[in-house]
């Protein structure tokens, strides 16, 4: 079977879904595949589909640091941001 | 030292001193907001309002100029705690100070409430809280604002609580969630987060979180403020309000997409828990896997199945000499055993056949012996019926009436012919029969004799 290789890059369109969006269409592929009502090469392809949702939707989870800042607005009015000081 | 100091000091008029008073009390108290408790309110036929507005410690004279009044949101009643706004002049010809009073709000907490009804009304009337308005969280926020103090227990509880569950990039917006300015700058920071470029180096939340600690009704109020509620509707970002505790419910509340009970909840509606989501993941990766192997092996396992069916040309050539050869055999097995069988069944049969004449000449003996013995009976049964007949008349005869006419006796009849009995039927014409013929008779021609012995019996032998 065709699987994506693991370190093949992720196509652009799915890259560009939110994590809830990759996660619903994850789910529909599975329930699709589950079904086995779809022809050889449309489960393949929805297989590999499969795999990449997964693969971004784990990075998306992956991609889990804490980074607190806090506003501070420069002389001109713009925000800028600074480290958090607690008080 | 006393008496130069004396005669350096130019000496005040009473009238100069009054109105250094006056220019000084007006400079330094221009405006002014005081919080007391009205007392001797008395409104003159000028249409001025005198009062006086004290604490435990102290009593300040205040007015309010006829021109003002209509302008009131409350009118000054006695005992009603108020917050005077306006500016301190002097009464100078009665050596006074007193507040020109310009507006009066009511202080309190039943007086705020009735305000912050009244708002709430008002905004709602505008449209500001349909539930229309409200956006969806989203589910996994990159970026989370939070309005609030930088200090203090509410932005640690929300920081920890987002730790414990997904850490995100959070940008603190610091403010001060009371006192004076305090709704400007939550307005000012909610407005802010909205107008980040999305693209710009400040990233743009996807979510927002307004919160403070729980207070008293007067420390809440900066978010009951239209101005922070207003700011909270306009947000394109979705915001969560988490003011105070659960019981207390601000005007933010009802503008917000989601009102959070406590900071800590805020924090918990705006991320998933992480570790559940990886499971999750991982779960409907683990199906995918599953179902495209057991699909392919299904598809494999029928062709395999199908596989079978396909035979070798040779095979089908072959398989079909064996069922010619078959079917010459069977045949040659008919020839070798089916004809010497109806050969037999031939001969059989024709040995059961007979000739016509042999079936005639046997059958016309039958007929010959069965016609003898059919006229022999015949001719029996005749005689025999003739002797009976003879045997029977005999006895016919010899019980006919006429063998008792052979013995005397005569038969008497009536006119119809039918035998008369009884002498009681003798009527009429009678006929009378003797052994050798029939006289005419009438009854009652003779006189009438009735003769013992004689046979009343006569018709019973009929």
């Amino acid at each position: 079977m065709a699987t994506p290789a693991p370190t093949s890059p992720i196509p652009a369109d799915i890259a560009a879904l939110s994590f809830e969006d990759a996660l619903a269409e994850l789910e529909r592929i599975v329930r699709q595949v589950e079904e086995g009502r779809a022809k050889l090469d449309d489960a393949i392809a929805a297989y590999e589909r499969g795999v990449l949702l997964k693969r971004h939707c784990e990075a998306k989870l992956k991609d889990a640091q804490a980074r607190i800042e806090q506003i501070a607005l420069a002389s001109d009015g713009s925000a800028q941001t600074r480290p958090f000081s607690d008080g | 030292m006393d008496a130069s100091n004396k005669t350096n000091l130019e000496p005040y008029t009473v009238g100069e001193l009054s109105g250094a008073l006056k220019r000084t009390i007006e400079t330094e108290f221009g405006q002014v907001r005081v919080r007391g408790e009205i007392s001797r309110a008395k409104r003159l036929p000028s249409g001025h309002i005198y009062f006086s507005l004290k604490d435990e410690t102290a009593v300040i004279e205040a007015v309010i100029w006829r021109s003002s009044v209509p302008r009131l949101a409350t009118q000054p009643e006695d005992g009603t705690e108020v917050i005077a706004t306006g500016k301190l002049t002097t009464y100078g010809a009665r050596s006074q100070y007193q507040l020109i009073v310009e507006a009066l709000e009511l202080a309190g907490e039943g007086a705020l409430l009735k305000q912050i009804e009244e708002r709430k009304k008002r905004l709602a009337a505008e449209g500001l809280f349909d539930p229309a308005r409200k956006k969806p969280l989203p589910s996994l926020p990159t970026v989370i604002g939070v309005v609030t103090s930088a200090s203090g227990a509410v932005i640690r509880d929300i920081l920890h609580r987002l730790e414990d569950r997904f850490p995100r990039r959070v940008l603190v917006w610091p403010v001060a969630v009371q006192g004076a300015g305090s709704a400007e700058q939550i307005a000012a920071a909610i407005r802010g987060f909205n107008a980040l470029p999305i693209d710009g180096e400040v990233p743009r939340p996807d979510v927002l979180i307004v919160a403070r600690g729980g207070g008293s009704l007067e420390d809440l109020m900066a978010f009951n403020e239209e101005i922070v509620v207003r700011a909270a509707a306009d947000s394109a970002i979705p915001l969560i309000s988490a003011v105070g505790h659960e019981t207390d419910t601000t005007l933010i509340d009802f503008a917000s997409d989601r009102r959070a009970p406590t900071p800590t909840a805020a924090a918990e509606f705006a991320v998933p828990v992480r570790a559940d989501l990886l499971a999750r993941v991982r779960e409907i990766g683990g199906r995918l896997d599953a179902t495209a192997m057991r699909g392919l092996e299904q598809q494999r396992t029928h062709l395999t199945a199908l596989s079978r069916g396909l035979v070798h040309p040779r095979q089908l050539v072959e398989g079909a000499w064996q069922r010619v050869d078959d079917l010459l055999d069977r045949l040659s097995r008919c020839a070798q055993v089916a004809v010497p069988n109806r050969l037999r069944d031939v001969e059989q049969l024709g040995r059961r056949l007979r000739s016509p004449a042999e079936l005639l000449k046997e059958r016309s003996g039958t007929l010959d012996l069965w016609t003898h013995r059919l006229q022999a009976g015949a001719t029996r049964l005749a005689e025999r019926k003739e002797a009976d007949v003879e045997r029977w008349g005999a006895l016919l005869e010899s019980l006919s009436y006429r063998r008792v006419l052979d013995r005397g006796y005569a038969l008497v009849r009536d006119g119809q012919g039918v035998p008369v009995t009884q002498a009681n039927d003798a009527r009429g014409a009678l006929t009378i029969e003797f052994k050798d013929g029939v006289v005419q008779a009438a009854a009652g021609i003779a006189p009438k004799r009735k003769r013992d012995g004689e046979p009343k019996d006569q018709a019973g032998l009929f």
